[in-house]
Order: C-alpha cells, then sequence, then structure tokens
C-alpha cells in the first residue's frame, strides 16, 4: 500500500514494452541519420506507435481510444527520452490533454477519433519573446458573426509541418481562449532552427486565419485546457528528461570505463567517479518525483506541486548530466561525432521548455510558502 | 487499511500524554552526544517505557521480546515519534544495527541472550569498528583477537566509540590471524564491556560536548563464544551490519534515534528572521533556497516510494538503498548550514548565548550534522560505492 506512488500492471507492461520498442527503433545511428531529415522521424516507424495504440492512450474508448491516462503515457514518454526517440507522441498526448479538458462534445467527437486513427495533434503557445507564461501571449482574435479571425504568431510549434491539427492559444475579449486549427497552409509555417536536432519547431503565422466559434473554447473551459496542457507538458517533458538522463548517463559511465588515462580507467579517478555518483542520486530522486507526479495527476495543488518540482529536478539534473558527459570525454567529447552533445541538447530543449527550474521554483515558493 | 488507521490514532494520544516532562538540562540532540548520566538516564528510562507500552520492536520476533507484527506498525510509531518530535531512544546501535544482525545471523542462544535487553534499554551496545589509525580502511584494522582455550585475549585499541561509557555490549571488528590476507584475517565478536583489560578514554566533541570514546583492549579476556559466526567472517558481517547502519535494508527494531531539526522550521525560522527590515521569509532568493531543498527533501521521501515497487527498481535495483545515506546526510548538512545563514548576524552566536536563536540548536545541529556525513563511512567512501557498486565503474 503506497501513498505516494502507484503504479500499475499496465504501466509497468508499458514500460518494459516501450523500453524494447525504442532500444531496437532508436539505436543512436538511426538517432543520427534522422537529424537531417524534413520531419524528424521515421514515418515506419511511428506508423507501429499509432498501430500501438500509443497516440491514443488517453482518448476515452467512445472516441477509439483505450480510455487510459498520461500516467501510462509517461511510462512510453521515459524510455523514448531515454533513446532520444523524435515522434511526435507528446505533441499529441498535450494536444489532447487540452481537448479532453476543454473542448465541448461535439468539438471532441470531431477531434479524438482522428488522433486515435493516426492523425497527428500539436499546440501552439509561445510567441517570439520566449516567455514561459501560457496566458502572456499577444496573439488575438477579433469577433467577425460566428467566426473568430486571429491576428499575430506562435514560436515552438512542434510537429507543425505534419500536424492536422492545432491547438492554439490567444487573447479573445481580453482573456485567455483557445482554438482548434485545421489543415495549416504550409506557407504559414517558417522551420526554426533549434538547439536539439532532432526536434522539429516552427514559427505559426497567425494573421487572417478565420475560426468558427464551434472550434473555440473561451472562459473557464480555455483555462481548464491551458492547465491540463500544461500539466500534461511537464510531466511528459520530466519523464522524457528522466529517461534521458540514464541515457547519457550509460554513455558516460561506459567511456569511463574504456578510456584509459595515466595508466588507469579515467573511472578510477574519484572526480569523475563522483560526479557520476552525484548524476545518479539525482537520476533516482528525479524519477521517483516523475512517477509521484503521475500518481497524483489531476489532484488540483498537490498535482502541481508534484509536477512542478518533477520538472524542475528533471530538468536541472539532465542539463548537468550532459554537460558533464562533454567534459567526461576530453578532446572527444566536444566533436559532434561524440553523443554526449546529443544528449546535452535534448537536455536544453527539454529544460527550456515550459519553464525552467528558476522559474518553477518561484512558483512553488507560493505554493509551498505562502 | 482501517487497522492501521486506528493505530496511528491510538499511538498519536499515546505520546501525547506519555511525552516525557521537559528536564532541566540540555536533552542531547542524538545518540551519539549522550554525554551525562543525568542525560542518560532520562533517556533510557524513556526507551524503556516506549517499549513497555508495546511501541519497539513491534516487527521482531515474539518469542525473543519483539511484537511480532508487520513492519507497517513500527513504521507508523517511528514517523509519529518524529512528527510529535518527543526525545529519541538512545539504543540506536543495539536497536538498528546489533540486533537485526543477531536475528539474521545469531545462534538461537544469541537471540534469547541479547534482544530482549536491547528493546527495553537494559542493554546498551556500542560499535568497535574503527581504530586510530584506520577507519574508511576498516579492512585494515588492527586490533587483535587470539584464541586461548576458552577465551579471545584483545589488545589494541579502538576509537570514536559512541555510547561507550554506558555500554554493555559492543560489536567488535578484530584480526583473528594477522598471517592472512587482510579480509579474511578479520573476526567477528559480540564483547562483554565490563571484562577486565577494557578501559575507557572519554573524548571531547567539536560542539564541546562528549559522547563517545576510546576504548582500549590491554589483555582482556572474553569467553570463546563471544566470536559471531567463524573465524575468518569478520569482514563479511561488519559488511552486513553497514547495511543497516546504513539503512540500506530493513530489519531495525525502530524509534527515532534523533530530534531533527527539519525544513518545516527552517522555514518557521524564516519567518521571524529579518532581511532589509522585511520577513527574511519574503527574499525571493532565500524562497529560492527553501525550495530547493524543499525538492531535494521530497526526492528522498518518494525515493523511499518508489524502493517499494520493483518495476520502478528494476534496472539499478541498489540505487535507492546504496545512495541512501549520501542523499539523506549530505542534504541534513546543507539545510542546516543554511540555516544558520538566516539567522543574519546572529548565525556568529553559540549554545549559552541569551540572544542565540533557539538557544544555539542550530549551530549545534549544524556541527552535529558531521556526525551523519563522517560515522558509518564517510561522504566520500559512499559515493565510492555508488560509482563502483551501483554504476560498476573501475575501483580508485
Ligand atoms: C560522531 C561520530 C560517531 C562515530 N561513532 C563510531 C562508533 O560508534 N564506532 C566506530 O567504530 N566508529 C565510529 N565513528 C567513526 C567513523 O566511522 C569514522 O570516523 C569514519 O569511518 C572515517 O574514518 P576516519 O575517521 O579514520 O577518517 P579517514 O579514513 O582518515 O578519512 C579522512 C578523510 O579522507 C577521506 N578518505 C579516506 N579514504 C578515502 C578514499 N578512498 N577516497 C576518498 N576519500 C577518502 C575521508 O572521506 C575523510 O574525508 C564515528 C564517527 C563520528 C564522526
Amino acid at each position: 500500500m503506497n501513498e505516494l506512488i502507484r503504479f500499475s500492471d499496465e504501466q509497468a507492461m508499458l514500460l518494459e514494452t516501450a523500453s524494447a520498442f525504442c532500444r531496437e527503433k532508436s539505436p543512436i545511428h538511426a538517432v543520427r541519420a534522422l537529424l537531417g531529415s524534413d520531419h524528424g522521424y521515421d514515418r515506419g516507424v511511428w506508423e507501429e506507435i499509432v498501430a500501438l495504440g500509443w497516440p491514443a492512450l488517453a482518448i476515452p474508448e467512445n472516441f477509439g481510444g483505450s480510455g487510459l491516462s498520461l500516467a501510462e503515457a509517461a511510462a512510453i514518454a521515459e524510455p523514448m527520452g531515454r533513446h532520444l526517440m523524435a515522434v511526435p507522441f507528446a505533441s499529441c498526448q498535450i494536444f489532447v490533454a487540452g481537448v479532453l479538458a476543454g473542448a465541448d462534445a461535439a468539438l471532441q467527437a470531431a477531434v479524438l477519433p482522428r488522433i486515435a486513427g493516426g492523425a497527428i495533434g500539436t499546440v501552439a503557445l509561445f510567441e517570439q519573446e520566449g516567455d514561459w507564461s501560457l496566458t502572456a501571449g499577444e496573439a488575438f482574435g477579433a469577433r467577425d458573426g460566428e467566426t473568430v479571425v486571429l491576428s499575430g504568431a506562435k514560436t515552438f510549434v512542434c510537429d507543425a509541418a505534419v500536424a492536422g491539427f492545432v491547438l492554439v492559444s490567444f487573447v479573445l475579449d481580453g482573456a485567455p481562449a483557445l482554438a482548434v486549427l485545421t489543415e495549416i497552409a504550409p506557407e504559414r509555417l517558417r522551420r526554426e532552427i533549434v538547439i536539439d536536432e532532432t526536434q522539429r519547431g516552427y514559427r505559426l503565422d497567425l494573421d487572417g486565419i478565420s475560426v468558427p466559434m464551434s472550434k473555440i473554447m473561451t472562459g473557464t473551459r480555455a483555462l481548464a485546457a491551458l492547465d491540463a496542457v500544461r500539466d500534461a507538458a511537464l510531466l511528459l517533458n520530466a519523464a522524457a528528461a528522466a529517461g534521458g538522463i540514464a541515457g547519457v548517463l550509460d554513455v558516460t559511465v561506459e567511456y569511463l570505463n574504456t578510456r584509459t588515462a595515466f595508466g588507469r580507467k579515467i573511472g578510477s579517478f574519484q572526480s569523475l567517479k563522483h560526479t557520476c555518483a552525484e548524476i545518479l542520486v539525482g537520476l533516482e530522486r528525479t524519477r521517483s518525483h516523475v512517477w509521484h507526479a503521475a500518481s497524483v495527476l489531476g489532484s488540483n495543488q498537490d498535482a502541481e506541486i508534484a509536477l512542478r518540482m518533477a520538472k524542475t529536478e528533471a530538468g536541472e539534473v539532465f542539463t548537468f548530466a550532459g554537460d558533464r558527459a562533454v567534459q567526461f570525454h576530453g578532446g572527444f567529447g566536444f566533436t559532434f561525432d561524440c553523443d554526449a552533445q546529443l544528449f546535452l541538447r535534448r537536455a536544453l530543449w527539454l529544460e527550456y521548455s515550459f519553464g525552467d527550474g528558476a522559474h518553477h521554483r518561484r512558483w512553488l515558493a507560493d505554493l509551498l510558502l505562502a | 487499511m482501517n487497522e492501521l488507521e486506528d493505530f496511528r490514532r491510538e499511538v498519536a494520544a499515546w505520546f501525547r500524554e506519555n511525552r516525557p516532562a521537559e528536564p532541566d538540562f540540555l536533552l542531547p540532540e542524538s545518540f551519539m552526544e549522550v554525554g551525562s548520566d543525568a542525560q542518560f538516564a532520562y533517556l533510557r528510562d524513556w526507551q524503556r517505557k516506549i517499549y513497555e507500552a508495546g511501541y519497539l520492536g513491534m516487527a521482531w520476533p515474539k518469542e525473543y521480546g519483539g511484537g511480532g507484527k508487520a513492519q507497517a506498525f513500527q513504521d507508523i510509531v517511528n514517523a509519529e515519534m518524529a512528527a510529535q518530535k518527543v526525545p529519541f531512544v538512545p539504543n540506536t546501535i543495539g536497536l538498528n544495527w546489533a540486533g537485526p544482525l543477531i536475528l539474521a545471523i545469531g545462534t538461537e542462544e544469541d537471540k534469547r541472550r541479547y534482544i530482549k535487553g536491547i528493546l527495553n534499554a537494559e542493554d546498551i551496545w556500542c560499535q568497535g569498528f574503527s581504530e586510530p589509525d584506520q577507519g574508511s580502511d576498516l579492512a585494515n584494522s588492527q586490533t587483535r583477537a587470539v584464541r586461548d582455550g576458552d577465551s579471545y585475549v584483545l589488545n589494541g585499541s579502538k576509537i570514536w566509540t559512541s555510547l561507550g561509557t554506558y555500554a554493555k555490549y559492543m560489536i567488535l571488528l578484530a584480526r583473528t590471524n594477522p598471517q592472512q590476507p587482510r579480509y579474511e584475517g578479520l573476526s567477528y565478536f559480540l564483547v562483554p564491556m565490563r571484562t577486565p583489560g577494557i578501559e575507557l578514554q572519554p573524548i571531547r566533541k567539536l560542539t564541546g560536548e562528549y559522547g563517545f570514546t576510546q576504548t582500549f583492549f590491554r589483555d582482556a579476556r572474553i569467553p570463546a563464544a563471544s566470536l559471531m559466526g567463524k573465524e575468518g567472517e569478520g569482514w563479511k558481517i561488519a559488511m552486513l551490519t553497514l547495511t543497516f547502519e546504513r539503512g540500506a535494508t530493513g530489519g531495525q527494531a525502530g524509534g527515532v534515534s534523533r530530534v531533527a531539526l527539519g525544513l518545516g522550521d527552517v522555514v518557521e525560522m524564516a519567518k521571524t528572521a529579518r532581511r532589509d527590515g522585511r520577513p527574511a521569509l519574503e527574499d525571493p532568493f532565500i524562497r529560492d533556497q527553501i525550495v530547493r531543498f524543499a525538492i531535494e527533501d521530497r526526492g528522498d521521501q518518494l525515493c523511499r516510494a518508489r524502493a517499494e515497487i520493483p518495476a520502478l527498481c528494476a534496472e539499478r535495483p541498489n540505487a535507492i538503498p546504496l545512495s541512501n545515506k549520501l542523499r539523506v546526510s549530505e542534504h541534513r548538512r546543507r539545510l542546516l548550514r543554511f540555516a544558520l545563514s538566516l539567522q543574519g548576524a546572529n548565525a556568529a552566536r553559540w549554545v549559552g548565548d541569551a540572544d542565540a536563536t533557539g538557544g544555539g540548536k542550530w549551530q549545534r545541529a549544524y556541527f552535529n550534522s558531521f556526525s551523519s556525513t563522517i560515522g558509518g563511512g564517510t561522504s566520500q567512501i559512499q559515493a565510492n560505492i555508488v560509482g563502483e557498486r551501483v554504476l560498476g565503474l573501475p575501483k580508485d
């Protein structure tokens, strides 16, 4: 009887299956081979993932999904992070979380079965200034009869070029609102050059897009959707980072057990060994935070505290582990060929998505210290 | 689960009603700083009272004096003692290291002879591992034990013997065969301390307190039956002892062994401490620091919860237990140093000063926090253990 962490047989099975799947489908040479590709992922692999039903895990059964939750999705996100797999899995989960929390029944029925059938969804939340606040954006909508016309632009819209649906945030009548966009014209997208070459981020030009009110969430629905989007993003981001820490620690330990200097394995030098121990300690704490957060998701304030703690710990430990991985490989660590950089880039990408440690600690201070 | 809930209520009420009166002397912070007879008698009586109420050794076998119940009951008692900050129980080495060891590998006679006295604090235990010339390098222990008829004769010296002054028994690591390689030459003994030839020299700690001794053996003759296991098994048994000591294994009798100043106390202090005329708790950097500690603290608590779920520890099952001491003790040391900084200029006061915050208990607690980063294997040694045994890195 464990009150803090619940981990079902279902989750355990998914974790095991997904670990084997990602190990097989995403060896490091495959990750590298995709760096220069258009969409950053292997279509065949994604089709297998769709066939396994993973994008539809948290979609209710009446919409063609499995009726599970993000707690199960996290069991897939962790191994994906470990093997640097880049598929639109997290984009879809975050999109679905927003739609489930904020869309009315008709909109859900219009969208969710399509995702369950393999269509890709993503979210468009951030803007030029790089502010992490989900309600500080300046994109806005102007009413025009039964439709709303959008203006402004969004940035870091992941996987937008392959997305059939985009959940976009904007201001309507002075308050946060969200719209589900379909069929984004390619000329509205500009691919961004991002630090993690496994990821695909786009700038989305909203000017003049006209959306019917039936696809718009306002008021408390919009706020609920934004909270759900944030929660989903924090959990999956932290789970992916937990996987990443384990992955980069493997790379480092492997090198420390092979490379020699001064006639000994470099892993026998304590400044390296003890730093690895410190990373291991961070990994253990991170995984504990992540699986606790997954257990309390949906329980209001407890969940918010747990998620922000998980994101903070995961992000900082992963970046530290990636940074040290580069250093501990010496001159080789400075090369593009060394895998340390792949992990460091992923770590920075994750840390600076949805708020870094200092950002979340400020929120946590208010939640914990009054 | 209702049974546990009822039990929690019963225990909470019992500790509220039976908490001993505040003594007119300063209580030590942990079992390692028991330095006066008055302190010792107070804490020993308190342990006996808890045991007699049935709240110690609850998960130990009934036939030896335990409660024969599930561990969950003892966990509730421990949590309640910590939450109510009642005085600690002094026989930590008996309850948590020697006791579980005897139950795990002792003879039937050992169990009948020792367990009850450990629980009711009749028999205080101490540990003779470290020596003046070697501590981290425990396998290099040189104290000699020579078999002579029905006895072993001990010569040499152990040091940093916590509770040495009050102990009736010692778990001792000594060399029976200097010809053999360092590990094989060691043996393990359960030593009666009131043996002629065993002498104690109290040592003063960095806080000014007492609580450990140097222990001298000069032709001290102990019964041959004091040997635990066989000759040459000392190292193996010492390592098993350390898994209990470092909290890497269950089986302990329970009870808390220190009154811990925790994060909650730090937050309270931050409300009264001042920065630029305002409560320190409003300072954004102090808030950031406190949240950092909160995330770590929570992380360790959650590690204990995750350790119970095999599917979430599959890859490195020993990672959480073997990193436990390092994580918890280093966190605590840094937290207490931060607590001093919160006091502003008053951080420079010491125990006994009329204006010292909390009578100087924070300063004392910070100094005493090194007991856990040094004692029981230093943090540097713990980091080696994590690096080598958890991650598989080569030895130094
Ligand atoms: C409060 C307290 C209570 C204690 N109670 C007891 C007790 O009851 N019974 C008992 O037997 N012992 C007890 N000890 C002793 C304790 O176990 C030892 O002090 C400890 O193991 C360190 O040994 P040492 O003092 O010989 O230090 P040393 O081994 O001399 O270490 C000195 C420094 O060198 C570092 N060092 C040593 N080897 C290495 C290495 N391989 N790699 C990196 N760094 C290294 C250490 O980390 C330390 O910082 C107690 C200690 C304290 C502080």
